[in-house]
């Protein structure tokens, strides 16, 4: 341990939900994505499944919305270092969209796209079990377009780079192929607990 | 991106990760000692820190660090900095820091820090915000946004590179202007609460944008926004509203 002189830091806080590094950001909710915030019109936004499933489909805004609705309200973890906690987005499970598009058995991996180009890589299965949604409400309004409006993914349990702004669609794959965060030397799970923030972590 | 996807098309990327920028390796990921040798102020509220990193891997204009302070009883605290160094090989970076009142990592660089001190870095980290010297650069900067844009003025100057370059940097006043005496014919200030005599106040807008966009360099301009979201936003609206292509804008944003 290299101890710092002079550095107390601040007062202890023991929080079991805040995973190692990472501090409680409160009211805060920084925006860090590396693009223009693209102007996208609910009614402009599309999301597509298709790769590795037995029916690709596209959704729009109307129909997107027609699937039971699903609610998260839990804790956002940052790989910059801030976590917010007790946070509520609302949208539809992913598990409603992928039962639709019924995905191969050779699928494993999955590449996220943005209505912006933006991309990010996960494991299948961190999408299922009601661990991943397409979020369009934040605290029950509108989802803010720098915040990922009109709709985002969500999937809480990794840094928030995996949950893709202005998602566009998911390709199923059977390999693991980095995006865009991934490519610029992030970690290619980024499970928090496990503090995995850079490729070699 | 590779075209390994089977039974479909590979999702458009109008956006995507410059190949010509290498990304980390193990060297970048490591906690390395960094030792202070050297505090500069800049104006009231910022300062330049020289780090004396042995082992640095070195790192391309524009990229940050992860930087961590550790307390006696374990706990520590990172944040992420921009490098305001030109690469060079003096095993030396430098770090420019504004005081954030109530700041646990700022704070303590702005009241404890003293020469001889040791911290902890990672880095260079992340390839998206860098320019490697390699086509002409648009740089827009307000308050420590203009940290990374430093790194790439001076890399400029320092290799006497060809490829035009232009900065537009906002500060609030001349005296919180960080690097205000190195700034050259490159840079146009722009003041949003005083100015020198003559000099108008007030934010961004199109009008310092629309003349460099109005004849850009051969090969166009890549653009790079640097600072709060709130300032990334405006600063990257007036680009695109000027004809600045969205694929051609890379931001960094401090939170
Ligand atoms: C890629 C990147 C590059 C960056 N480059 C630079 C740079 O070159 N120069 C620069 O100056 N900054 C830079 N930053 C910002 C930097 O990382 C820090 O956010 C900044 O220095 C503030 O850190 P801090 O520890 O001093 O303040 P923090 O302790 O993080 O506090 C920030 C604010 O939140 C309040 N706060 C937060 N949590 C608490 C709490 N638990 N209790 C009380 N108050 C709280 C503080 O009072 C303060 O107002 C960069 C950020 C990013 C993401």
């Amino acid at each position: 341990m290299n101890v710092t002189r002079g550095f107390s830091g601040r007062p202890r806080v023991h929080n079991p939900g805040l995973p190692p590094g990472q501090y409680d950001a409160r009211g805060d909710w920084p925006v860090l994505s590396a693009e223009v915030t693209p102007d996208l019109a609910a009614t402009d936004w599309s999301f597509r499944i298709d790769g590795l499933v037995e029916r690709p489909h596209t959704w729009d805004w109307d129909t997107a919305h027609a699937l039971p609705a699903s609610a998260y309200e839990g804790d956002i973890h940052c790989v910059t270092g801030w976590s917010k906690f007790g946070v509520r987005f609302g949208g539809v499970s992913l598990d409603a969209f992928l039962d639709v598009v019924r995905p191969q058995g050779s699928a494993t991996h999955a590449l996220a796209h943005s209505h912006t180009g933006y991309t990010a890589n996960l494991p299948l299965a961190d999408l299922t079990g009601g661990r991943a949604w397409i979020a369009w409400e934040y605290d029950g309004a509108p989802l803010a377009p720098e915040h990922g409006g009109p709709a985002r993914l969500l999937v809480p349990h990794l840094y928030f780079w995996k949950s893709a702004k202005w998602i566009a669609g998911i390709t199923l794959l059977d390999h693991d192929e980095p995006g865009f965060w991934e490519r610029n030397g992030y970690h290619t799970r980024g499970n928090p607990w496990e503090e995995q923030r850079y490729s070699g972590d | 991106m590779t075209e390994t996807v089977t039974g479909t098309t590979t999702p458009l990327t109008r956006f995507a990760v410059p190949g010509r920028i290498a990304v980390n390796g193990p060297t970048e990921t490591a906690w390395q000692t960094a030792t202070l040798t050297e505090i500069r102020r800049e104006t009231p509220h910022a300062a330049t820190f020289r780090l004396a990193v042995p082992a640095w891997a070195g790192h391309l204009p524009g990229q940050h660090l992860m930087l961590r302070l550790t307390a006696a009883d374990g706990y520590a605290a990172q944040r992420h900095y921009s490098i305001a160094s030109a690469p060079d090989d003096s095993g030396h970076i430098e770090l420019t820091l504004d005081r954030v009142p109530g700041g646990e990592v700022s704070g303590w660089f702005h009241t404890v820090a003293r020469p001889g001190d040791t911290i902890e870095v990672r880095g260079p980290l992340s390839g998206f915000f860098a320019w490697p010297g390699d086509r002409p650069a648009l740089l827009l900067g307000a308050g420590s946004g203009v940290v990374p844009l430093m790194s790439m003025v001076r890399h400029h100057r320092a290799r006497g590179l060809a490829f035009p370059l232009r900065m537009l940097v906002s500060a609030r006043s001349p005296e919180e202007l960080i690097y205000a005496s190195e700034l050259g014919a490159e840079t146009t200030p722009v003041f949003t609460r005083s100015a020198p005599p003559g000099v108008a106040v007030g934010r961004m807008t199109a009008a310092h944008v629309a003349p460099l966009l109005a004849e850009p360099p051969v090969g166009g301009w890549e653009a790079y926004v640097c600072g709060s979201n709130g300032f990334a936003e405006h600063a990257s609206r007036l680009l695109v509203a000027a004809g600045q292509p969205v694929e051609r804008i890379r931001i960094e944003r401090f939170g």
